[in-house]
């Protein structure tokens, strides 16, 4: 006899496999803005982060006794070495996404129970560890050298770069917020300090230096209000966020501007389009309602903005958002919806005899 | 301030499954033909099963009461068709245990002849009291699926603001509603009117989702004559709810743990409202409903007719068979309806589909880890965080999935219906109010024990208080006697002297 099944009898038409691959598709394009930008060298990059994760995650997983296959097809591994390698400066050795990915998936996530337990984002933790263990490759900025420019690098060179840590022409060159930060050190304002390094149109194109996949800010936009749209993400938590940068980036900038960058330069440097629309979306580690989201988002801004401001860090989203990830437990106990015919503190609503 | 009402008034929550109406929606209502057996269950309804009031041998006509209420949540059962009673005795229930319940077998004798009925040629002309008594002895349930018996519900319901008539069917795939509205509007209208009549309801609103036009359309015009509103609603799962219905109809929520009538509100269904009129303007007892035979494994879907006790294999055969081999069979709507195992099983009062789901229909798939994505929370129109409930329940944690609302919820699906995980919500949640159903009562159980027990001690200890009383009193007497004695042989001694 076939054992009885529980209602309901039908169901969306979802998996957690499709909403991964929904995610890596609203990742493509500044994925692959990013390969164009910084040629062969990202794209090798790319493809070590992701088969390390695989190996790794696989590993993991047999020595656990469970079924492999289950575990690789629902994508979140892979899709956490790919926010992680989108988040390394383009032209870092092969062993730091190689590192940076395990930890992903082994530290990050499996060590906590497998998808859905961890407590923090996975690439977000990978990425701090690789900061704070390898602050020289994890600060080493490039040049943008396109793929389809004269002076390219080639599938030889690039793997070259990757894997021989040879250097490239420009690598001294430094991401807008490091360089900012280095410049006060010397006391030199932002009305200088950005001359030649803050320019608005390049900065939503994503045409500068920085991490592999988080400088081009409108194919960002585009890929969040993709996921928006196909209601994977809702838009709580991204507003909230940049809002949260934005906000005291405007009220500082307008009482010293000198010291203090407006809301563009904070907006479109770094990692906070990527962080608002992938990262801090990862529902595992956010909170469960819309409200709890909101709150979230708008911590993850205000810290990063607080420490790229007075921390010792020039970037301070994944910090920011390790942070807020040990808040989420407390959000979710305190922000909860109304229960219908129930007030906010939980207790029956009155009975109108006679209404 | 009418705009933050619109905005706040609605549901929440909520999903889009599927409508799949289609199938069956242009299939007008055709009678099922008489069966050769009738399998009629003593329980069809919320409360104490029916008393049987015939014996088996007996001719019973269409109509006839054959089982009484008893006590005062029970509704009767009548004789859907003449015959003979050949059996009382266990017969497979439409109930997922598939386990057996005490059920008539009526053979008919193909007369369909009716018993003597009571009509009343100007129903608006009785007393509230006397309303609610002929729906109580026509046996009527609540049709929409929950079979409470609805003349409880109008004697509980006297004097309510709003009466809320439930048009809404959300769940996928059925239409018997919708047929009905369409097919019988003017019947219907008349029996609204006379339960609004029954509870001096001050108004009426008939809700209808806006995926039946039609039904609308003839609802309106039934109504036109009368002061009822017929609204249309937004289609959606669960509308047809009744804390959802009223949420959406009059903005105002039924307290937890309380009644429709705690605010001023009785919600019936469309079918009841039809089966409250055969029973008021003809004596007509409820012995037959429509029921909606579809899903993609049945070759012509239709809504049926059908005798209370037709086999489900009946309607099956009559709209055509299987035209592939059914995945699951389903008794109601996909989304709360019971799986069967057996096509043996009577339709019953509460009966409103008969499903044949295909595997692809049923998209059911192998649970994965939860991911947090709070869908769940978001489809929950009680506003529940399922995703924690059932974590807690997977920890064995009942009071704290109690603590998080277990109580509250209305186990409609939809938190089931959207998880990308596939994981079975709701069954999570149903078996944890089950286990505490169990707790509950194995600890009323204990209670009572108790109190025998110490019922029985004191009985003891008072029993052998009394015999030692007694054995005193005897000793005492006995002595007295012995010392009267004494005293008199004495004396006797002395005077003998």
């Amino acid at each position: 006899m076939n054992p009885i099944a529980h209602s309901p009898h039908a169901h969306a038409p979802s998996s957690i496999g499709k909403v991964m691959l929904t995610v890596m598709l609203a990742l493509a394009p500044a994925t692959v803005f990013g390969f164009w930008l910084y040629g062969w060298p990202a794209i090798n990059l790319w493809a070590v982060s992701l088969i390390a994760a695989i190996l790794g995650e696989a590993f993991v997983i047999r020595i656990q006794k469970r079924a492999v296959k289950p575990v690789l097809m629902d994508g979140s591994g892979i899709l956490a070495a790919w926010l992680l390698a989108l988040s390394l400066p383009p032209y870092a050795p092969w062993w730091i996404a190689v590192l940076g990915s395990l930890f992903a998936v082994i530290v990050g996530k499996q060590i906590f129970g497998g998808l859905g337990q961890n407590v923090f984002n996975p690439a977000m933790a990978a990425r701090v560890m690789l900061l704070i263990s390898f602050p020289l490759e994890m600060t080493t900025w490039g040049l943008p050298s396109t793929l389809t420019s004269a002076n390219g690098l080639n599938l030889i060179e690039g793997l070259k770069v990757t894997f021989l840590s040879q250097p490239v022409d420009g690598m001294a060159s430094a991401s807008l917020l490091g360089h900012v930060k280095t410049e006060f050190t010397r006391g030199i304002g932002l009305d200088q300090a950005l001359v030649g390094y803050f320019a608005p149109m390049d900065a939503l194109s994503g045409l500068r230096t920085g991490s592999l996949g988080e400088t081009a800010a409108l194919l960002i936009l585009l890929g969040g209000l993709f996921l928006i749209a196909r209601r994977i993400i809702t838009w709580h938590a991204p507003v909230a966020m940049l809002l949260g940068v934005a906000v005291p980036a405007l009220i500082f900038s307008a009482i010293d501007g000198n010291h203090y960058a407006g809301p563009m330069v904070h907006l479109l440097s770094g990692g906070v389009m990527l962080g608002a629309f992938f990262i801090i979306t990862d529902p595992v580690t956010s909170p469960n309602t819309a409200l709890g989201q909101f709150i979230f988002g708008l911590g993850c801004g205000l810290l990063t903005w607080v420490i790229r401001t007075w921390g010792g860090y020039p970037e301070g989203v994944a910090f920011a958002v390790l942070l807020m990830n040990a808040a989420t437990p407390l959000i979710d106990q305190y922000v909860k919806p109304r229960i219908y015919g129930r007030d906010r503190n939980g207790v029956a609503l009155p009975a109108k005899k006679g209404a | 301030m009418k705009l933050f009402d619109r905005f706040f008034s609605g549901m929440r929550g909520g999903v889009h499954p599927e409508g799949r109406k289609d199938l069956s929606a242009a299939r007008g209502i055709r009678a099922v033909p008489l069966p050769q057996k009738l399998f009629v269950p003593l329980q069809q309804h919320i409360g104490a099963p029916a008393i049987p009031v015939v014996n088996v041998g007996d001719r019973v006509l269409k109509g006839q009461l054959i089982a009484a209420a008893q006590g005062n949540v029970s509704a009767p059962v009548h004789a859907p068709s003449s015959g003979t009673i050949v059996a009382l005795g266990d017969h497979v229930a439409p109930h997922p245990s598939g386990l057996p319940v005490p059920t008539f077998t009526i053979e008919c004798d193909g007369q369909d002849e009716w018993v003597e009925l009571q009509a009343c040629d100007d129903p608006f002309a009785l007393e509230s009291e006397d309303i609610s008594a002929r729906v109580s002895a026509a046996g009527i349930v609540g049709l929409g699926g929950a079979t409470f018996p609805s003349a409880l519900k109008l004697n509980l319901s006297r004097g309510v603001q709003t009466l809320i008539i439930n048009g809404g069917e959300c769940e996928p795939y059925l239409t018997c509603d919708d047929r009905i509205m369409r097919e019988r509007a003017t019947a219907i209208v008349e029996g609204i009117s006379l339960i609004a009549l029954a509870v001096a309801a001050k108004e009426v609103i008939v809700g209808i989702e806006d995926n039946k036009p039609e039904a609308i359309d003839a609802m309106r015009s039934a109504a036109r004559a009368s002061s009822m509103k017929v609204v249309a609603m937004p289609s959606m799962y669960p509308m047809g709810s009744e804390k959802q219905i009223i949420q959406v109809l009059t903005g105002q929520e039924i307290p937890a743990g309380g009644r429709p009538a705690d605010i001023g509100v009785l919600v019936h269904n469309v079918a009841t409202a039809f089966a409250v009129h055969q029973a008021i303007r003809f004596g007509r007892p409820l012995i037959s409903r429509i029921v909606t035979v579809s899903g993609g494994a049945i070759k012509s879907p239709s809504n049926v007719e059908a005798l209370v006790g037709t086999p489900v294999q009946e309607l099956i055969d009559f709209a055509g068979g299987f035209s592939q081999a059914a995945s699951r069979m389903v008794l109601g709507g996909p989304m709360m309806g019971q799986h069967i195992t057996n096509a043996d099983i009577p339709v019953v009062k509460g009966s409103s589909g008969i499903l044949a789901l295909t595997a692809d229909e049923i998209g059911h798939d192998e649970a994965s880890p939860c991911i947090r994505c709070s869908t769940c929370v978001r489809a929950c129109p009680v506003g529940l965080l399922p995703l924690e409930m059932a974590a807690h329940i997977r920890g064995s944690d009942l009071s704290g999935a109690v603590d998080l609302g277990l109580k509250d919820c209305i186990a409609c699906g939809s938190c089931s219906y959207v998880c990308p995980a596939h994981i079975p919500l709701v069954h999570y949640f149903n078996y944890a109010k089950g286990d505490l159903a169990a707790q509950e009562r194995s600890k009323l159980k204990q209670e009572a024990t108790k109190k025998l027990a110490e019922a029985r001690s004191d009985r003891i200890a008072r029993i052998e208080r009394e015999r030692a009383e007694m054995m005193a009193k005897r000793k005492a007497a006995r002595e007295a006697k012995e010392r009267a004695a004494k005293e008199a042989a004495a004396k006797a001694a002395e005077e003998a002297v």
